[in-house]
């Protein structure tokens, strides 16, 4: 009788894991592939159920969607997992579904100048130990960092040298090396990061001031610290008699006088065929901001004019009546346009747009 | 990057809108219409990418010829990759569903059933390509009540149905939840249309991987077809001699026997 009972109870407690176990557990006949670095899962299964497109296809595609679910949820419930801030957290694994990349890879940079010389004399780096013993504290300290070895800031005595003024503060002087080290030590990292990037640092050789530099010299710093500011120079008034700096523009760049055959060739083509055209070849673009240019230098000129005659005479209103409707407008106008083309967008498709706009010159509507 | 061309209908813009609140916060929606044709002419959409730095991208239209019309595409290096248009057929807004959703930004989970998706190369692209623009951010942690919602493609009689469900984990005997579902975004009937696929070579540049990244091979091991895992141990040379084998007692050399094998060797020596 009680090994009937406890068969029973047994089979009863096996039937009663089955149930739980069904609920959880999904027939399928292929498997599915998981990547749960994605939290993805591709079920191979061609899907018979859905064959026929009728009313049930929602509830059908529903059901599948739900034992595909489930499947991933098992997976992702068997990642190992951890308590962080009170809530259960699975640890993912990298995702393995390759995706092409976005931007490409990057270059090697290159070698910064120590790298370049240790590589030229064959110098490796010295396997130094970490940790380095002190005999002032009489214990082992790291080599470098907080409460180092040797740590010359927390020297309470300096020696004065037998060369040195009597007068002079040691303390400083030792602060002061250490400054110019750092700041030497970053003008370097600045350098190797310029020279992998290509980007030309502005030479400053004629930028400290001296007691004796030349005219030219500071001319160009002159010039250097008026293209100083956030508008690059723009918006910064010259005194009264200054006059513009001839040769700041850009240099001009001659082709030599023999070498690249085919490119020569080609341009001279191009030129002949560019002369032989009917029809002329404009560049809206050119065409526009020219036109553009001159309207606002007339406009300028005809404003300028208006403000000099409008205080000497003390004000007449026609002009300035007129001049409060126009500038404005045009000035924000300018702004869009002008300000928005030439900085940001690159020159072809700023002149397409601009020609669709503006049919080839016509501002005012 | 979401874009409406210069004549799309109020299907396409929902559609739009509710992929950006799927995506948000990591889309941008172009409120303004822009009349451009993908197929012809990717100068515009690579200016726009440069200029929001986003690398996919998501373009409706509609015309008589192609009704309902959605290209989805993706770049590399700011230059148009893939592309695949995509035709839509029946759709149900986040709107028309009315329960609750989930909040913006969670990571979904993606799952492609039906065999259509690898067979045909278009189909396979077009799987990467919506695995890439529906996947969140990469995370190494994921909280496991966090997962909310999950986005089904099926693919079948040519169709791909997109449906997006809301997860309700229910209790069950053991420590894995039961999973309901409850239908909750957007759900898109779709019909595959053209495509713009990289070619070969641009493609495998883009799927490089620099070598930092690349899995580190572990030396003196080697897997068969079969799935066993073989290593190998490299040993100093043994002396065959002088190994310890079992010790069987009955073949121990006796005293007595010991001594008339030492007369014999002793004898072989003496003659040679």
């Amino acid at each position: 009788m009680e090994g009937q009972n406890v068969e029973e109870l047994l089979a009863k407690a096996e039937r009663d894991e089955a149930e739980k176990l069904q609920r959880i557990t999904v027939h399928k006949e292929l498997e599915l592939e998981f990547d749960l670095g994605n939290l993805l899962a591709l079920d191979r299964n061609p899907p018979t159920g859905l064959r026929h497109a009728g009313p049930t296809q929602e509830a059908e595609l529903r059901a599948l969607a739900r034992d595909n679910t489930q499947l991933l949820i098992n997976q992702l419930w068997q990642l190992p997992t951890e308590r962080v801030e009170e809530a259960l957290v699975a640890r993912l694994p990298e995702p393995t579904t390759r995706l092409p990349r976005e931007k490409p890879v990057p270059r090697p940079r290159p070698l910064t100048r120590w790298q370049q010389f240790a590589r030229l004399k064959g110098i490796r780096p010295k396997k130094k130990t970490n940790l380095v013993w002190d005999e002032v504290s009489g214990q082992w300290r790291r080599r470098w960092g907080y409460q180092r070895a040797r740590d010359d800031t927390k020297e309470w005595l300096i020696e004065v040298p037998g060369s040195a003024d009597p007068m002079e503060d040691q303390f400083a002087k030792r602060i002061q090396a250490k400054k110019e080290r750092v700041a030497k030590n970053e003008l370097n990292r600045l350098r190797n990061l310029a020279r992998a990037h290509k980007i030309q640092l502005p030479s400053a050789t004629g930028m400290h001031p001296t007691g004796h530099q030349s005219k030219e010299e500071l001319g160009r710093a002159m010039q250097v610290a008026r293209v100083s500011t956030a508008s690059v120079g723009r918006f910064q008034e010259r005194l009264p008699k200054e006059k513009a700096p001839r040769g700041s523009g850009k240099k001009r760049k001659f082709q030599p006088l023999f070498g690249d055959f085919a490119a020569e060739k080609k341009s001279q083509l191009e030129m002949l065929r560019v002369m032989n055209s009917k029809k002329p070849q404009m560049d809206v673009t050119r065409a526009t901001n020219k036109q553009m240019r001159e309207e606002d230098q007339e406009e300028a000129a005809k404003r300028r004019k208006m403000s000099q005659k409008g205080k000497r005479k003390g004000g007449r209103q026609g002009p300035g009546g007129k001049r409060k409707g126009g500038p404005p407008s045009q000035g924000g106008k300018r702004k869009g346009g002008l300000g928005g083309k030439m900085n940001s967008a690159p020159p072809g498709l700023g002149g397409r747009r601009k020609g669709g706009q503006h049919h080839g010159g016509k501002r005012r509507k | 990057m979401l874009i409406k061309g210069g004549n799309a209908n109020l299907t396409v813009t929902q559609v739009l809108r509710d992929v950006y609140a799927l995506k948000k916060p990591y889309g941008v929606l172009y409120k303004k219409k822009n009349i451009t044709r993908p197929f012809e002419d990717q100068t515009s959409l690579e200016f726009f990418s440069k200029k929001s730095d986003c690398s996919l991208f998501m373009f409706g239209s509609h015309n008589k010829k192609r009704p309902n019309n959605l290209v989805i595409g993706r770049m590399y290096d700011f230059h148009v990759l893939d592309m695949i248009e995509l035709g839509i057929e029946k759709f149900v807004s986040l709107k028309d569903i009315k329960n609750s959703k989930c909040p913006e930004g969670t990571k979904p989970m993606l799952i492609f059933a039906g065999d259509d998706f690898d067979v045909t190369e278009d189909y396979r692209r077009l799987k990467s390509l919506l695995i890439d623009f529906f996947r969140g951010p990469t995370v190494s942690n994921i909280r496991l009540a966090g997962l909310d919602y999950v986005l089904h493609f099926t693919a079948l009689n040519g169709k791909i149905y997109f449906r997006s469900y809301k997860l309700l984990l229910k209790k069950s005997g053991c420590r894995t939840p039961r999973i309901e579902l409850e239908e909750m975004g957007p759900s898109l009937d779709l019909v595959l249309r053209r495509t713009h696929l990289a070619s070969d070579d641009l493609y495998k540049l883009s799927m490089k991987m620099p070598k930092a990244l690349k899995p580190k091979k572990k030396k003196n091991i080697s897997h068969d077809t079969f799935g066993t895992t073989y290593g190998r141990i490299h040993m100093q040379k043994q002396d065959l001699s002088k190994l310890q084998t079992r010790k069987m007692k009955g073949l121990k050399k006796r005293p007595a026997e010991r001594i008339t094998e030492d007369q014999e060797k002793s004898k072989r020596v003496k003659k040679n």
